[in-house]
């Protein structure tokens, strides 16, 4: 327990992701069986401890302290793990139980024997160890780590390519011994067999500017704006994936009915509007949402334009070309014949100027923009050079008005690197100047020296770590597009806004009108959104 | 505490008014917030000494401290009084006795119509290499701090932070190891500690840390070797001991070190949300309050049957004292904040 208590501590104070990943990495080679397994299922999502709840913790926390102190002490720390871990009072020093011991006893355990059990155990444990305990059976960490991170430390600690371990990670379960097993290499890499796992997606480099390819050896179709995810279906069980290899199976049930095949398909999630996919913002409603209602579900259906088949029945296509596959994909929807599948038509093209000519039609349809693969690829794991190229519909700009900096994380702690910017409007005393998004990239280091510099010598106001600036300096902000959003003052929300010149000449009077930003907004209706 | 004259109470003689705490058959104050007539003071730290009082009563290493720190404006009259020497004021006898917060800082036992009222300042129980021990007092009346009163805040053992220092120091030996810590009294414990540890290479000081650091010094707190950051080639400082005050962590001082690594010594530290909040990698419990297990400690050994609070969180330990059977008020006294150690 102490050597997983220390990891966490670390993590919560440790800001930079390479960093993060040494830590977890050495945890990982150094970690008996099964602790590390319970670690990289805690780290990756939590462990679930029916018995043990919040409401057993404060039960304890109270008794050790007295009410009104535990009250007084719960509202300074406002963390009721943190609380409890840093009230107890230790009772002696036999070694506390080990990462997995703990586990197994609070999976056997039963809900009168819990709290006497987590007592017994936090009188022997300093307060790192007693902090560990109660976050783990409390569920969410937060020490900035998510699945896919812990899955890059593995494949870092292990030297094993990420998409390996993503390929058989969801036909494994807790505590992974078999992974270890295979990642430490004394057994066979594990067989997911007939279980719905998730293969890793092929990925796609942008195309540099001014490339050309000859179109005979390439696939063009669109590029589609809405969330890529791979369908799994093998044996008689269906699972979503998406791009991250995380299962959202529960946020499309309507996709999910429709999967009644056996294969692995690639392809684009959308939203049915009234006239085809409806614009991106109406499938940001339906994601990250655990439960779908039936209005939702009517207003927003959705459904899949497959790219790719990687397996069907059983035989594995990755390794045959691309043309291969796609007439295979072809059949294999037309057998289906469900309006919720459909297939990503390939364009024909004879020059290239015709792939520039689609490209800049790309905004005008509501697409992302073009994939371009080459004929004769196989589906490889991640982003391999040469094989398939994306390129994406030319950004859109505005002129806009820094208002707010705040400092940066990490190595930009020192810095104001996070900038607010503003356009214009009529308001009741003049015009006025309303927040239209953030940005936080964008810039060369030298600028962000004199960005930061800039701020410093012209600040109204600090909040905190955030310095309202003189309204003087002009960015002009890229961004992909722009949704009405009821949650943002200015009723607008911009979509991968980045800074793509800092405008020291321009003066800020001269800078956007909301009503010019307002007039790019692709949806009309300003869309309903529960925050 | 002897015989005590009919009817008078402490609260009769030692008030709360808008300057501070004043005892009037003395004609004194301890700690004001205002500029006074005469001031007893405490300790050094810029809550409880001020410039600009007439007569200035304190101990000889206070006296020098405010010297360092306000110069001419340190009080006109200044008069040291070592500990244990008692010194009569009017009515009342007065008399300094070790808190073991920071050099020189002092509990003052005032003693009128036979009782005897213990004004402790901040205080700490943990040893500290840098000053003489907190020494309690019995008395009538004990005026505790209260910065860390609540049963969340047990402070670490020293050593074992300054090992964790010592860890990081020699895990990245390409960064710098930037310690924050108050420039009165933390900073040169912090010091002394390392020394303790066996740690004799060369500490640099930023600037700030300099002259509290150098007095130290000549007052007999051997620190070894100091050098001051200003005066080196910035790359020259990967894998070594910085000390900087709290607000140069994060700010653009600290740029110019190669990669530091942070951390900040405070009884702060021990709450997670804090030591994220000033963006800390290495947080260091280390503090020169008493924490609450010092502080209920405290309140038995000295035994008063009545305690006033003063700064912190007066609620939670005016609570474990009535429930102890002591009496116990808080007093609301202005211009205490929490310091930042
Ligand atoms: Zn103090
Ligand atoms: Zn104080």
């Amino acid at each position: 327990m102490k050597a997983f208590a220390a990891l966490l501590d670390r993590l919560v104070y440790t800001p930079g992701r390479n960093a993060k990943l040494r830590l977890m990495g050495d945890y990982f080679r150094r970690a008996p069986d099964p602790d590390r397994g319970w670690a990289l299922t805690a780290l990756a999502g939590g462990i679930d401890f029916p018995h043990a709840k919040a409401g057993a913790i404060r039960g304890l926390a109270m008794e050790q302290a007295g009410e009104e102190l535990f009250r007084l002490s719960y509202d300074y720390v406002g963390d009721l793990a943190e609380t409890c871990a840093l009230l107890w009072q230790e009772t002696g020093t036999a070694d506390p139980p080990t990462l997995g011991e703990i586990v197994a006893r609070l999976h056997g355990a039963g809900r009168a024997e819990t709290p006497g059990l987590l007592a017994s155990w936090l009188g022997h444990m300093d307060v790192t160890e007693r902090w560990a305990l109660l976050k783990l059976i409390t569920g969410g960490l937060r020490v900035g780590v998510s699945a896919r991170l812990a899955r890059v430390a593995l494949s870092e600690a292990f030297d094993t390519p990420v998409e390996e371990i993503e390929e058989v990670w969801h036909g494994l379960a807790p505590p992974y011994s078999a992974l270890f097993a295979w990642l430490e290499g004394q057994a066979e890499k594990p067989d997911p067999g007939a279980l719905p796992v998730f293969r890793p997606f092929m990925l796609a480099h942008p195309l540099a500017d001014g490339v050309e390819l000859e179109p005979s050896a390439w696939l063009v179709e669109w590029k589609w704006d809405g969330v890529r995810v791979q369908l799994v279906s093998r044996g008689g069980e269906r699972r979503i994936y998406s791009r991250s290899g995380d299962d959202i199976s529960a946020t499309f049930p309507d996709v999910l009915e429709m999967m009644n095949f056996d294969g692995v398909v690639d392809g684009e999630l959308l939203v049915r509007g009234p006239t085809g996919e409806a614009p991106f913002n109406d499938l940001q409603q339906r994601l990250n949402r655990k439960t779908v209602s039936k209005k939702m579900l009517a207003e927003r259906p959705a459904f899949v334009r497959a790219y790719d088949l990687l397996m069907e029945a059983g035989s594995d296509l990755r390794d045959q070309p691309l043309t291969a596959r796609r007439t295979r994909l072809a059949a294999f929807i037309e057998r289906l014949d469900h309006p919720d599948l459909d297939l990503s038509e390939s364009i024909t093209v004879s020059e290239w100027a015709e792939v520039e000519a689609l490209q800049a039609e790309a905004r005008r349809l509501g697409r992302e923009g073009l994939m371009l693969k080459r004929r004769d690829s196989a589906y490889e794991a991640g982003r391999v050079k040469g094989l398939w190229y994306k390129w994406k519909r030319d950004p859109l700009t505005a002129d806009c008005v820094l208002l707010y900096a705040q400092r940066g994380h990490g190595k930009r702690s020192s810095y104001y690197s996070d900038f607010t910017f503003g356009a214009w409007r009529d308001g009741e005393t003049g015009q006025e100047l309303v927040p239209v998004g953030k940005a936080y990239f964008g810039f060369t280091d030298e600028e962000l020296r004199a960005l930061d510099k800039w701020v410093r010598e012209h600040t109204l106001n600090r909040f905190g770590p955030v310095r309202e600036v003189e309204k003087a300096l002009v960015f002009e902000v890229a961004f992909d597009s722009i949704h009405m959003s009821s949650r943002h003052k200015s009723g607008i929300a911009m979509r991968f806004p980045r800074i793509s010149r800092i405008r020291w000449d321009k003066p800020a009077a001269e800078a956007e009108a909301l009503d010019m930003l307002l007039a790019l907004a692709e949806n009309d209706a300003p869309s309903h959104e529960i925050s | 505490m002897g015989a005590m004259a009919k009817g008078l109470k402490p609260e009769d003689w030692l008030k709360v008014t808008p300057a501070g705490l004043y005892c009037a058959p003395g004609d004194f104050y301890v700690d004001p917030v205002r500029r006074v007539d005469r001031a007893v003071i405490t300790h050094g730290h810029g809550d409880h000494a001020r410039p600009g009082n007439k007569r200035v009563l304190a101990t000889p290493e206070t006296i020098e401290i405010m010297k360092t720190r306000f110069g001419e404006d340190a009080g006109r009259d200044l008069q040291d009084h070592s500990y244990g020497s008692t010194v009569s004021l009017d009515d009342v006898a007065l008399r300094f006795v070790p808190a073991g917060h920071v050099l020189g800082s002092a509990q003052v036992v005032i003693e009128h119509a036979g009782q005897r009222v213990v004004v402790s300042g901040d205080y700490k129980r943990a040893p500290d290499p840098t000053c003489p021990p907190f020494e309690p007092i019995a008395c009538d009346v004990f005026i505790t701090e209260a910065t860390f009163a609540l049963p969340v805040f047990r402070h670490a053992d020293a050593a074992t932070e300054i090992a964790k220092v010592l860890a990081a120091q020699a895990l990245f030996p390409e960064r710098a190891v930037l310690v924050g810590a108050y420039g009165l009294g933390k900073c040169q414990r912090v010091i002394a500690l390392l020394r303790q540890a066996g740690y004799d290479r060369p500490i640099w000081l930023h600037g700030a840390q300099r002259n509290l650091c150098d007095l130290y010094q000549r007052l007999g707190v051997d620190l070894g070797e100091l050098r001051d950051v200003a005066e080196t080639d910035k790359n020259a400082l990967a894998g070594e001991i910085i000390l900087a005050p709290p607000g140069a962590l994060n700010d653009r001082w600290s740029r110019r070190l190669p990669d530091p690594l942070t951390a900040m010594a405070s009884g702060w530290m021990r709450v997670r949300a804090r030591a994220r909040q000033r963006g800390v990698e290495l947080p260091l419990v280390i503090s020169d309050h008493a924490d609450w297990d010092e502080l209920t400690q405290t309140l038995k050994d000295v035994g008063a049957p009545e305690i006033w609070v003063t700064h912190g969180r007066e609620e939670a330990l005016v609570h474990w004292a009535e429930s102890n059977g002591i009496r116990a008020r808080a007093l609301s006294l202005i211009g205490r904040e929490d310091e930042d150690d």
